[in-house]
C-alpha cells in the first residue's frame, strides 16, 4: 500500500497500534502519521474502528500493543487530562447545569490565569466561533449548531496540539450541517493546529480533509490526500465506499512494466499505466475494473467524439435537476452501470429502453485484482 | 371517556378517604371514633405535647430515620452507578438480590434478621433497626437514583476528564450536581420510609420503641384514639410536606438535564 | 510496551470497576439479607423446647406443620386472600393506569402519579386502623348508609373478617399496581394503536389484540408486586381481620415473640415462601408469551 505520507513534520504517530477488547480485535497494526497543522479524517463504516482510534488517541482507550506519540512523546502511562489533545464528542457533551461561558472555561479551572484573563480568553473564544454575546446563556436551552460551537470553543481554548472530532456533524440536519463543513475547515485554517475528524460520510471527508485514512475492520484499507482516494483507490471495497464506482470484469495481461493490457467486459481492450493499478498487479487472478459515472458520457444524436465508444441500451433513469444518471447495459455485461450527465441546456434526457452510445477514456480506469 | 374520568376521580376518592378522615377526627370533641361529629376541639394536639414516651418514640425514629436514609442512599448511590455504568458478569442477579426488598414480605425480613442477631448474642436496640431499614431503603433510593444516573451522558465526564480534571473531580464537578436532586429525593423518601415503618420496628427495637411500635400500643386503648389521630394528622402533613420536597427535587433534577419529565418515583 | 498498565484508571476493566462499586451495597444485602434467609431456612430443621434450642435437624416442624390443620388453614387463606387481594387491586388499578397514560395530557401525568402514590408513603398503621373506623359496626361507612336511609341495619360483613382484609389490603397496595402497568402502557407506541385502527380493528378489538398484550409485562410485575408481599402482611389482618382474617404473618409473630418458638416460626414463614415462590413462578410460565421481548 503505497499512503501518501505527512506534509509537514508529523505531530501524532501510530506504530503498529493494536486494541482487543476481550476477544474482539478492535484495531488491527494501525501505523500512521499524522501531520502538523493537518486536517485528518478517518472515514469508515460503523465498527471500523475508526471511534476506537481516535478514543486511543485521546486517551479514553489504553493500547493493547503498540506506539503512540504525541508531538514526539510518548503517550504510554499519560492519562486524557494530561494529553495535548482535546476532544468534541458525538452528543456535544455540554455540561448541562452551567451555563455557555461556564462551559467554555471550564478547562480553564486549573490554569493560573487571573479572574479577568479567563474571561477574556472565553470572550475570545465564543467570539472565534460565532457566538460572541452568549455568554451568560444557559447550556441547555442552545440550539443544536449552538452546541457544536459551543464544545468547539471549549475544546479550542486550552489550546491543544491536536483537536479530535468524533462524528460532530452527524446530529445536525443536513443545511446546517453543510454550513458548518466549510466552518470548520475556516477554523482549522485559522487556529493551524491539526484536527483529526471521526465520520462515517464520505463526502464530508473528502469536502474537508487534506488526507484521508479509510478504514475497514480496524484496518487502515487507504490512508491518501481526497482526489487520490477518489481517482485512485486501491481496493474494490474502497473505491465502492467512497463516492459511486461501476465495475466489470476483466482479464489483464502486463505487456511490460509501463503498459497492462486490459480487456474489459462490454468496452473492450485497453491499455492503462502501472498507476491505474494503484492495488498492485497481481497476474492471473481474476480482476475487475472500475470506472467512476462522470468519466463517462452518453453521446447524443449526432454528436461525434475522438474518445473510445461502448454502446448499450438505457435501462433506467433518475431525473435529478442538475443531473441525469443512466443506467446504462453495456453489451455483453450482466449488470447496468451509472453514467451521471449534466443536464446542460438543449441537451436531451434519454428514455428507458433507448440505445445509448457511451464515450470513455482508458485514463479514467482503475483495475483491481 | 367521561365514565374512566369518573371512575379515576372515584378511584381517588377511595385512596384519600382515610387519610382524609384522620383530621376530622383529630379535631373532634369526642373519644368515640364515629360519626356524628361533635364539636371542634385542639384538646388532643394538646395531650401530644404532655406524653414524655411519645416524645422519646418521636426522637427514636428520627434518629433511625436520618441514619437509615443516609446509608442507604450512599449503598444506591454506588448500586445505581454500578448499574447505569458499567457491564459485568452477574450483574442482573446481584442486582436482584439487593432490589428483592421490594417484593419480600417485611416479615421475613423481620424475623431472619432477628433470628441471626439473637444467635449472634446481640442485644437489640436502634441499631439493629437501622440495619434492616437499610434494606428496605435501598431498593427505592436505587429505583430513584437509577433514573438520575441513567440520564447522565457517559460522554459528560470525559469531556471533564479531556478538559484536564481528573476522575474525583470531574465526578465532584460535573456527576454530582447532576445527581443531586435525584440524591435528595432519595434521602427523603427513604426517610419516610423509614419513619413509618412498623413490622421491622416491632421485631427489632428492643427497649426503644419507634413511633409506629409506639402508635401500635396506643391503637389496643379506645381512650387513646383521639389522640393517635392527632398524631396521625401531623403524621401525614409532615409526610405529604417531604414527599412534595422530593418530587421537587426530582422535577428540577429532570429539568436541569433538560430531559422530558416521565413522572412518577418508581 | 503495553500502555494498559500504564493507564491505571481509565484503563482499568469496566467489570473491574463494576465490581469494586457494586461490593459495598452487595456485602450488605448478602451478610443482612442472603445470610439471615439462609439462617432461616436453617432454623426450620432445628426445634425448641421453651428457651433450649436443639441444633440437630428434624423434620418435626415440617411434620407438625402438615399435621396440625391451623397451620394449613392459615396458609391456605393466606393464598387466598392475597389471590383476592391481587384480583381486586390489579383489576381495579387497570382502568387507572390507562386513563393516566391515554387519557392525561402529558403535562399533567406526573401530577396524576404523585396524587397517586402519596397516600401509599403516609404511615400504614394508621391507614389500616382508619379502615377500621370506616368499616366498622358503627363505624363512618355504616353510619353514613343509615343516615342517608340505604340500609336499616349496619352492615357486618365488612369488618373483622376476610372481606375486611381484601378492601384494606387493596388500598395499601394500590400505587404498587398502577404504576407498573403505567410504565408498560407508556412504553407502547402510539402509532402501533393507529395501525391497529388503520387495519380495520374496531376500538375494542385494538385494546384486545394490541393494547393488553403490550401492557402484560406491567401486569404480570404489578401481580407480583402485589401478591408476594401481601401474603406475609400482618398488620392489615390483626387490625381488621378479625378472627376469621387472620393470617400466617400473625402466627409467625406469635411463634417468634409469644410462644418462644423460632424454628417453629422460621418453618412456617419458608413454607409460606415456597408457596409464593411456587404460586408466582406458575403465574410467570403462563404469561412467558407476553414476556417476551421485554426487558
Amino acid at each position: 500500500m503505497k499512503d501518501t505520507p505527512a506534509q509537514s513534520s508529523p505531530i501524532i504517530t501510530l506504530e503498529n497500534v493494536e486494541k482487543y477488547y476481550g476477544d474482539y480485535h478492535a484495531l488491527r497494526g494501525i501505523s500512521a502519521e499524522i501531520g502538523q497543522g493537518e486536517f485528518f479524517s478517518l472515514l469508515g463504516p460503523s465498527g471500523c474502528g475508526k471511534t476506537t482510534l481516535l478514543r486511543t488517541i485521546a486517551g479514553f482507550e489504553a493500547l493493547s500493543s503498540g506506539r503512540l506519540t504525541i508531538d514526539g512523546r510518548d503517550m504510554a502511562g499519560v492519562p486524557a487530562n494530561k494529553r495535548p489533545t482535546n476532544m468534541v464528542f458525538q452528543s456535544y457533551a455540554i455540561f448541562p447545569h452551567l451555563s455557555v461561558a461556564e462551559n467554555v472555561g471550564f478547562g480553564l479551572r486549573r490554569a493560573p490565569l487571573s479572574k479577568a484573563e479567563k474571561a477574556r480568553a472565553v470572550g475570545e473564544a465564543l467570539e472565534m466561533v460565532g457566538l460572541a454575546g452568549y455568554g451568560a446563556r444557559a447550556a441547555h436551552a442552545l440550539s443544536g449548531g449552538q452546541r457544536q460551537r459551543v464544545a468547539l470553543a471549549r475544546a479550542l481554548i486550552l489550546k491543544p496540539k491536536v483537536l479530535l472530532l468524533d462524528e460532530p456533524l452527524s446530529a445536525l440536519d443536513k443545511k446546517l450541517r453543510e454550513q458548518m463543513q466549510l466552518e470548520l475547515r475556516r477554523l482549522q485554517r485559522q487556529v493551524g493546529i491539526t484536527f483529526i475528524l471521526v465520520t462515517h460520510d464520505q463526502e464530508e471527508a473528502l469536502i474537508m480533509s487534506d488526507r484521508i485514512a479509510v478504514m475497514f475492520e480496524g484496518q487502515i484499507a487507504q490512508l491518501d490526500a481526497p482526489q487520490m482516494l477518489y481517482r485512485r483507490p486501491v481496493t474494490r471495497q474502497v473505491g465502492e465506499f467512497i463516492g459511486v464506482m461501476n465495475f466489470l470484469p476483466a482479464r489483464a495481461t502486463m505487456t511490460d512494466q509501463d503498459h497492462i493490457e486490459v480487456e474489459a467486459s462490454g468496452l473492450g481492450r485497453a491499455v492503462i499505466g502501472p498507476d491505474q493499478v494503484p492495488g498492485g498487479f497481481h497476474p492471473g487472478q481474476t480482476a475487475s475494473v472500475g470506472i467512476r459515472p462522470e468519466t463517462m458520457s452518453i453521446l447524443f444524436a449526432g454528436e461525434t467524439t475522438d474518445r473510445r465508444v461502448a454502446t448499450g441500451i438505457v435501462e433506467d433513469r433518475a431525473y435529478y435537476g442538475d443531473m441525469t444518471y443512466y443506467e446504462v447495459r453495456l453489451e455483453g455485461v450482466e449488470r447496468p452501470m451509472t453514467i451521471s450527465m449534466k443536464n446542460l441546456v438543449g441537451r436531451p434526457v434519454l428514455d428507458r429502453g433507448a440505445e445509448a452510445r457511451v464515450a470513455w477514456d482508458a485514463g479514467s480506469l482503475v483495475l483491481f485484482a | 371517556m367521561k365514565t374512566l374520568r369518573v371512575y379515576a376521580i372515584l378511584y381517588l376518592c377511595f385512596l384519600y378517604a382515610p387519610i382524609a378522615l384522620l383530621p376530622i377526627f383529630a379535631f373532634n370533641d369526642g373519644t368515640i371514633i364515629a360519626f356524628p361529629l361533635r364539636g371542634f376541639t385542639l384538646e388532643w394536639f394538646r395531650e401530644l405535647a404532655e406524653i414524655p414516651a411519645l416524645h422519646e418514640a418521636v426522637g427514636n425514629s428520627l434518629m433511625i430515620a436520618v441514619f437509615s436514609s443516609l446509608l442507604a442512599t450512599v449503598l444506591g448511590i454506588c448500586a445505581a452507578r454500578a448499574g447505569t455504568r458499567f457491564e459485568f458478569p452477574g450483574k442482573k442477579g446481584i442486582l436482584g438480590l439487593i432490589m428483592l426488598p421490594l417484593v419480600l414480605p417485611e416479615i421475613i425480613v423481620a424475623v431472619s434478621l432477628l433470628v441471626v442477631l439473637l444467635q449472634l448474642g446481640l442485644s437489640l436496640g436502634a441499631w439493629s433497626v437501622i440495619l434492616g431499614h437499610v434494606l428496605i431503603c435501598m431498593p427505592f433510593s436505587i429505583a430513584i437514583l437509577n433514573a438520575s444516573f441513567q440520564s447522565l451522558d457517559v460522554a459528560l465526564e470525559e469531556a471533564a476528564i479531556d478538559l484536564g480534571e481528573t476522575r474525583l473531580s470531574s465526578f465532584r464537578l460535573i456527576t454530582l450536581p447532576l445527581v443531586m436532586p435525584g440524591i435528595i429525593s432519595s434521602l427523603l423518601i427513604a426517610f419516610t420510609i423509614s419513619l413509618d415503618e412498623f413490622i421491622i420496628a416491632f421485631f427489632l427495637t428492643g427497649t426503644e420503641p419507634t413511633l409506629p411500635v409506639y402508635l401500635w400500643g396506643q391503637l389496643r386503648f379506645p381512650q387513646k384514639i383521639p389522640v393517635v389521630m392527632a398524631l396521625g394528622t401531623l403524621l401525614v402533613v409532615a409526610s405529604v410536606i417531604l414527599l412534595t420536597l422530593a418530587e421537587y427535587f426530582r422535577r428540577r433534577g429532570a429539568a436541569r438535564t433538560g430531559q422530558a419529565d416521565s413522572g412518577g418515583f418508581l | 510496551m503495553s500502555e494498559s498498565k500504564a493507564l491505571p484508571k481509565l484503563g482499568q476493566s469496566e467489570a473491574a470497576q463494576g465490581y469494586l462499586l457494586i461490593a459495598p451495597p452487595l456485602l450488605y444485602a448478602l451478610a443482612l439479607l442472603a445470610v439471615p434467609l439462609g439462617a432461616i431456612v436453617l432454623f426450620s430443621f432445628w426445634s425448641q423446647d421453651y428457651l433450649t434450642l436443639d441444633h440437630a435437624l428434624t423434620l418435626k416442624n415440617y411434620r407438625e406443620a402438615f399435621s396440625e390443620p391451623l397451620y394449613g388453614q392459615l396458609l391456605l387463606r393466606s393464598l387466598m386472600i392475597s389471590g383476592a387481594v391481587t384480583v381486586v387491586t390489579v383489576l381495579s388499578a387497570f382502568p387507572i393506569a390507562y386513563f393516566v397514560s391515554f387519557h392525561v395530557a402529558p403535562g399533567r401525568k406526573s401530577m396524576w402519579i404523585f396524587l397517586i402514590t402519596i397516600p401509599f408513603w403516609t404511615s400504614y398503621l394508621i391507614r389500616v386502623f382508619l379502615w377500621k373506623v370506616i368499616l366498622g359496626y358503627n363505624g363512618v361507612l355504616n353510619t353514613t348508609l343509615q343516615g342517608l336511609g340505604f340500609i336499616d341495619e349496619p352492615l357486618t360483613f365488612i369488618l373483622y373478617n376476610a372481606n375486611a382484609v381484601v378492601i384494606t389490603l387493596a388500598h395499601a397496595f394500590a400505587p404498587f399496581a398502577i404504576l407498573p402497568i403505567f410504565v408498560a402502557l407508556e412504553k407502547i407506541d402510539r402509532s402501533l394503536l393507529e395501525a391497529g385502527r388503520d387495519l380495520g380493528e374496531s376500538h375494542l378489538m385494538t385494546f384486545w389484540r394490541v393494547t393488553l398484550p403490550l401492557a402484560m409485562p406491567g401486569v404480570v410485575a404489578a401481580v407480583l408486586i402485589v401478591f408476594i408481599p401481601t401474603v406475609g402482611d400482618y398488620v392489615t389482618p390483626r387490625l381488621v381481620g378479625g378472627p376469621g382474617g387472620l393470617m400466617i404473618a400473625n402466627m409467625i409473630q406469635t411463634q417468634f415473640l409469644k410462644l418462644n418458638n423460632a424454628p417453629m416460626g422460621a418453618a412456617l414463614a419458608v413454607l409460606a415462601m415456597a408457596m409464593v415462590t411456587a404460586v408466582s413462578i406458575l403465574f410467570i410460565l403462563i404469561n412467558r408469551r407476553f414476556l417476551k421481548g421485554s426487558k
